[in-house]
């Protein structure tokens, strides 16, 4: 019968004040009382109808006590297979099964049969000449459903031996509830576009929405965090007037990395401990260097010049011509510094933010890749007090706005000088990046006027970021064991706002 | 940054005035050094046990005194002592003046001379040399002495290669000393440490195979015909450098001359050395900051006296250091000012400059920038007046940049995920996990990797987009991931021989391979980059296509082994190949261990960087 027609007929029967008892209804629809249960609550859950149990219940015979309907109580079945002579337990129990074991013990304590040790081996003998069998009448009677021509002192032994149970159950009187109705008004979970257009809205009624729980998160993509960060810092830098640096150049020359920073062939930065050198492709030529400006490059590292009486020891073209990984982007900016003076100097500002490369183990807080930052100011006339200024302006918008400065040693700056910014969130101050003015060994020999100073600060990128979105793993945001939960629920980047 | 571990109590006791932590480090901040930590002997001891063994530690004797870890700014080889650290803090206080170093009058006496024979011009051509007397040293002397040549071997001496020091008890030898270059076998002595007599290439085996420490320094000499040797006058050996001494001179806590030589290839740096190392210590001699000096015969019979004392004369212009810092500082206070920086200073007549004596100590001393930040960091670095410069320039991004940054968020928007990789990766990744041969004209590699997971810049996004889904298996599918990023490639275009190249991978994992939702994503961002269809018969494409001379395709084919066959197509952009995309090969799925099918494409996005006129914008800039 459809569910919905079970659902009418009832709603009538309870209407018409005639459903005295569920089970009746049931029967008398031939559907299983549980569907009828089923239907009954979710009524009242919706206060149509109302119910009140009618409690039942009856003895039945148990699948233990089923065994033995229609044959014999299993203590007599015990009696009758001990013949006169005796008979082992063992072979008691293989004949006669489950009722031999549970038909021993019983005979046993009805004293209908005994052991006999007498003969060596102990023997189940009778101890009586015969036996009537009480029980079997009873469990005959129960299983005909002929409960009520038994008493009570009958019932409970057998009750106690589980071949007998009480079984108990509910059926229901149905009664209106306070928002009875013939027919069930269906509760709408969302307003759709049908009731619209049908005007059905009017008369829905809409299910109670759950506002405790969560909404569905919405399907889509994610930006990166680290990259989201990087985004902000470029506009930081673009709104302060710095222009890009190209810095899609990993393969550099030691040269353009080091030589031309003024940073001795000789300095531990060089070594193979530190920075990844190439075996292919393993040199620029120094062809590809401007041959004026490697001489003086080569000059002012050995001899000196523009002041300065520099290193004092053998430049070889050959060391500034093995290529490395970048170690930092500083190599670009020597580049761009270079083309500055070549193309007859302007005042510029130039930003970069890109990868950088050290030989390092990794682990939490070391990667052998990893974004720098760094910001160049050149003019004529630039100062250390110009560089603080340019650092103050800069940190404000990170939010950094307390800061001091320490002296500090770089080959290719001097004066050099550590920033440090108190950290509210960590109590304490802690070094934000590093800053300087280029050396006159470094720019002079690039052509770059007397009297043009320039003022540079590098910093990480991820090192911000993983106090930002509390990172404590760097592994965890950049490279490929990122996890990509911290990619998908991490949160807009407010540097700079 | 070297760092140095000097005892804190003896540190007070040479500043006169024992210091708070924070107050320490305060002046540490101040003068540009840095306190790094706070330790013992018996500290350090018990981390050293801990790292190697679990059990409890069996510290012994060990001091529980202070010991204060200090950064050193590598410059500053001055400093890698604490006599050094107290005398710089000190001049720096104005407790102390710098000192006078100057050479013992030797009228009427004979001074102590080393000859070099011409074969050291074939491993190791300089020595230099100087004599302490009077000397007094107690314990913790006599190990700070000890431990400044190891730090200056370490830094200035660049693992001894440039520079060894070597000191020895002058009453145990006899001049005139010999340096001189001979066959290993010819040199036999007993090392120190040592009880036998070995010569030196077996010596040189033995360090090799058993001792850790000297083992580095071995190959310095190894390979040479000649090994380096120092001799007195009754050929007992003082030195087989820069690799050990003799047994016979070694110094000891009752030496009272010390005799020190310093071999090196780089002369520059063995005066510096031999300059360090009598500036620190002749303050414990019986003339204080008085030094003996050697006179030394190079191979062309010239005579050198060293050590070289003289301090260095800058005339410094005022206005310059007072233009670099955003000062106006007057000669005679720049002047007063220097004096804190161990740079005895007069202003000129005239005032209009300063005259400067930079001392042995200060061979950081380059230029007049480095007199300039002297003056800056004596004033005060955080007493400077913030400025900021009347620069005006207009702001502005890379093309190839700006336009990633773009389309960046239109794969996010596009529901895919960003990941972000490295650009370096083992070879096997690059090559035989995707099913690829290595022909040697594609990857640089890189000689020195510390670890295998770097052997080569990728020159491929693929195996970093496999490698996240890979570390990632918990992720509900289907997962869609993209980055933009650079792969480096091998190119005769460029001087160094390799360039980047701008890509844009993106991968999709799921139980079932979707072809189309890939293709979708190539449709999708051609149609962001207004790059129409090629035989799209929309006239309406027809001019944008002239304008940027042709559309795009895809054609397929399989001659990528990554992609499973009948599962590939390359993606053509006016003609010319710049991407592919298909489902991942099955063994290449096996190799990154993945369990589930991947569809993926590459792209290199540097053909599509042009301005909203179609004009193509230079993206191989350096």
């Amino acid at each position: 019968m459809a569910a919905l027609q079970l659902e009418t007929d009832l709603l009538a029967q309870v209407g018409a004040g005639q459903l005295a008892d569920s089970a009746e209804f049931a029967e008398a629809h031939n559907v299983d009382h549980q569907a009828v249960v089923g239907l009954l609550k979710s009524l009242v859950m919706a206060d149509m109808v109302v119910m009140e149990a009618i409690e039942h219940s009856r003895l039945t015979v148990t699948p233990a006590g089923q065994l033995y309907v229609g044959v014999a109580a299993p203590e007599v079945q015990v009696f009758n297979a001990v013949p006169a002579e005796g008979i082992t337990l063992a072979d008691l129990k293989t004949q006669l099964g489950v009722a031999g074991d549970v038909g021993f013990k019983q005979a046993m304590q009805n004293k209908w049969v005994g052991i006999d040790k007498s003969g060596g081996e102990p023997k189940v003998v009778r101890k009586v000449e015969s036996v009537q069998d009480t029980v079997l009448p009873i469990l005959n009677a129960l299983a005909a459903g002929q409960e009520g021509s038994l008493n009570e002192a009958e019932l409970t032994p057998l009750m106690r031996r589980k071949l007998v149970a009480k079984e108990a159950w509910k059926t229901w009187k149905v009664g209106k509830g306070p928002c009875f109705a013939l027919q069930r008004k269906k509760a709408a979970t969302e307003l759709t576009t049908d009731m619209l257009q049908s005007g059905a809205w009017r008369d829905t009624t809409f299910k109670p929405y759950n506002f405790d729980a969560l909404g569905l998160p919405p399907s889509g993509g994610h930006l990166h965090p680290l990259l989201k960060v990087r985004t902000q810092f470029r506009k930081i830098f673009t709104q302060m007037g710095f222009e890009e640096m190209p810095t899609n150049n990993y393969v550099e020359s030691s040269f353009w990395n080091f030589d031309a920073l003024f940073q001795p062939q000789q300095h531990p930065a060089r070594d193979a401990h530190d920075t990844f050198f190439l075996t292919k492709p393993a040199a620029t030529p120094a062809s590809n260097f401007p041959a004026d400006y490697l001489e003086r490059v080569k000059q002012t590292h050995q001899h000196g010049g523009f002041g300065s009486i520099g290193y004092g020891y053998d430049w070889k073209v050959a060391e500034a011509e093995k290529n490395l990984l970048r170690t930092h982007t500083t190599a670009v900016s020597s580049r761009m510094l270079y083309r500055l003076a070549q193309e007859g100097f302007h005042p510029a500002k130039y930003f970069s933010i890109d990868r950088v490369f050290r030989n390092e183990a990794i682990d939490r807080t070391h990667l052998a890749e990893f974004h720098q930052i760094e910001g160049v100011v050149c003019d004529y006339g630039l100062t250390l007090s110009d560089l603080i200024g340019t650092l103050q302006q800069f940190f404000d918008r990170l939010g950094l706005k307390k800061l001091r400065f320490k002296p500090a040693f770089n080959p290719y700056t001097e004066p050099s000088m550590e920033i440090f910014s108190y950290s509210e969130q960590l109590e304490k101050w802690i070094e934000v990046g590093n800053s300087g003015m280029f050396r006159p060994e470094m720019l002079r020999p690039m052509g770059l006027p007397e009297g043009v100073n320039v003022i540079a600060w590098g910093l990480g990128l991820e090192r911000p970021t993983m106090i930002l979105y509390q990172v404590d793993n760097i592994r965890d945001l950049f490279g490929h064991k990122v996890s990509l939960s911290m990619v998908r629920k991490n949160a807009i980047c407010r540097l700079g706002l | 940054m070297p760092v140095v571990g000097v005892n804190r109590d003896k540190l007070f006791e040479a500043l006169g005035q024992k210091y708070t932590e924070e107050e320490f480090e305060e002046l540490c901040f101040e003068y540009g050094i840095e306190l790094d930590d706070v330790t013992s002997e018996k500290e350090m001891l018990r981390k050293e046990l801990a790292a190697r063994t679990t059990g409890a530690a069996d510290l012994g004797e060990a001091s529980e005194e202070v010991i204060y870890k200090i950064d050193i700014p590598a410059n500053r080889y001055d400093m890698l002592c604490l006599e050094g650290i107290a005398r710089s803090l000190n001049i720096f206080r104005q407790r102390e003046t710098p000192p006078l170093y100057r050479l013992a009058d030797m009228a009427g006496k004979q001074m102590v001379r080393m000859t070099v024979k011409p074969e050291t011009a074939l491993v190791r051509p300089f020595v230099v040399c100087a004599v302490l007397r009077g000397i007094e040293f107690d314990s913790v002397r006599y190990n700070s002495f000890i431990d400044l040549q190891d730090k200056l071997h370490q830094n200035l001496c660049r693992q001894r290669t440039l520079v060894a020091v070597g000191t020895h008890d002058l009453a145990k030898i006899r001049g005139p000393f010999t340096y001189e270059a001979l066959p290993p076998e010819d040199i036999r002595f007993v090392p120190l440490k040592q009880t036998r007599e070995f010569n030196a290439r077996e010596l040189l085996q033995h360090y090799l195979a058993n001792d850790q420490k000297l083992k580095k320094f071995v190959p310095i000499i190894q390979n040479s015909l000649v090994y380096p040797a120092i001799y007195d006058a009754d050929r007992t050996l003082l030195s087989l450098p820069p690799v050990i001494n003799g047994a016979h001179s070694a110094i000891s806590l009752d030496t009272r001359d010390v005799f020190i030589e310093c071999t090196a290839t780089d002369l520059t740096k063995a005066k510096i050395v031999l300059n360090t190392v009598v500036a620190m210590f002749s303050q414990y001699c019986s003339t204080p900051f008085e030094i003996e000096p050697v006179e030394v015969v190079d191979a062309l019979g010239d005579t050198q006296v060293y050590p070289q004392l003289d301090t260095r004369q800058m005339d410094v212009a005022v206005p310059y250091i007072n233009s670099c810092i955003g000062l106006e500082l007057q000669a005679d206070k720049i002047a007063q000012l220097l004096s804190k920086m161990q740079l005895s200073a007069a202003a000129a007549p005239d005032g209009s400059s300063v005259v400067v004596q930079v001392p042995i100590t200060r061979s950081d001393v380059l230029h007049a920038c480095d007199v300039m930040e002297d003056v800056a960091i004596a004033y005060g670095y955080n007493n400077l007046v913030k400025t900021v410069p009347s620069t005006v320039t207009a702001g502005k991004e890379l093309p190839l940049n700006q336009m990633c940054e773009l389309l960046r968020g239109e794969c996010a928007m596009a529901g895919f995920t960003e990941v972000l990789t490295w650009a370096l990766c083992s070879h096997a990744e690059n090559f035989s996990k995707l099913r690829q041969q290595d022909d040697g004209t594609t990857a640089a590699c890189i000689g020195n990797p510390a670890t295998a997971e770097f052997e080569v810049c990728r020159t491929s996004l693929l195996p970093g987009a496999l490698k996240t889904l890979a570390a990632n298996k918990d992720i509900p599918l289907p997962v869609k991931l993209f980055e933009v990023s650079d792969v480096i490639l091998l190119s005769s275009q460029k001087g160094c021989g390799a360039e980047n190249r701008r890509r844009l991978v993106a991968v999709l994992c799921d139980r079932a391979a979707s072809f189309e939702v890939i293709h979708g994503l190539l449709n999708r961002v051609m149609e962001v980059l207004q790059v129409p269809y090629a035989a799209d018969p929309d006239p309406t494409l027809q001019r944008q296509r002239q304008l940027l001379g042709g559309g795009y395709d895809w054609r397929a084919d399989d001659n990528s082994p990554a992609f499973f066959p009948g599962r590939h197509a390359s993606v053509f952009f006016r003609d010319r190949r710049v991407g592919e995309f298909g489902i991942v090969h099955p063994e290449v799925l096996e190799a990154f261990e993945l369990n589930n099918t991947v569809a993926a494409l590459e792209l290199d996005l540097e053909p599509f960087c042009f301005d909203q006129l179609g004009r193509p914008m230079e993206t191989q800039i350096l």
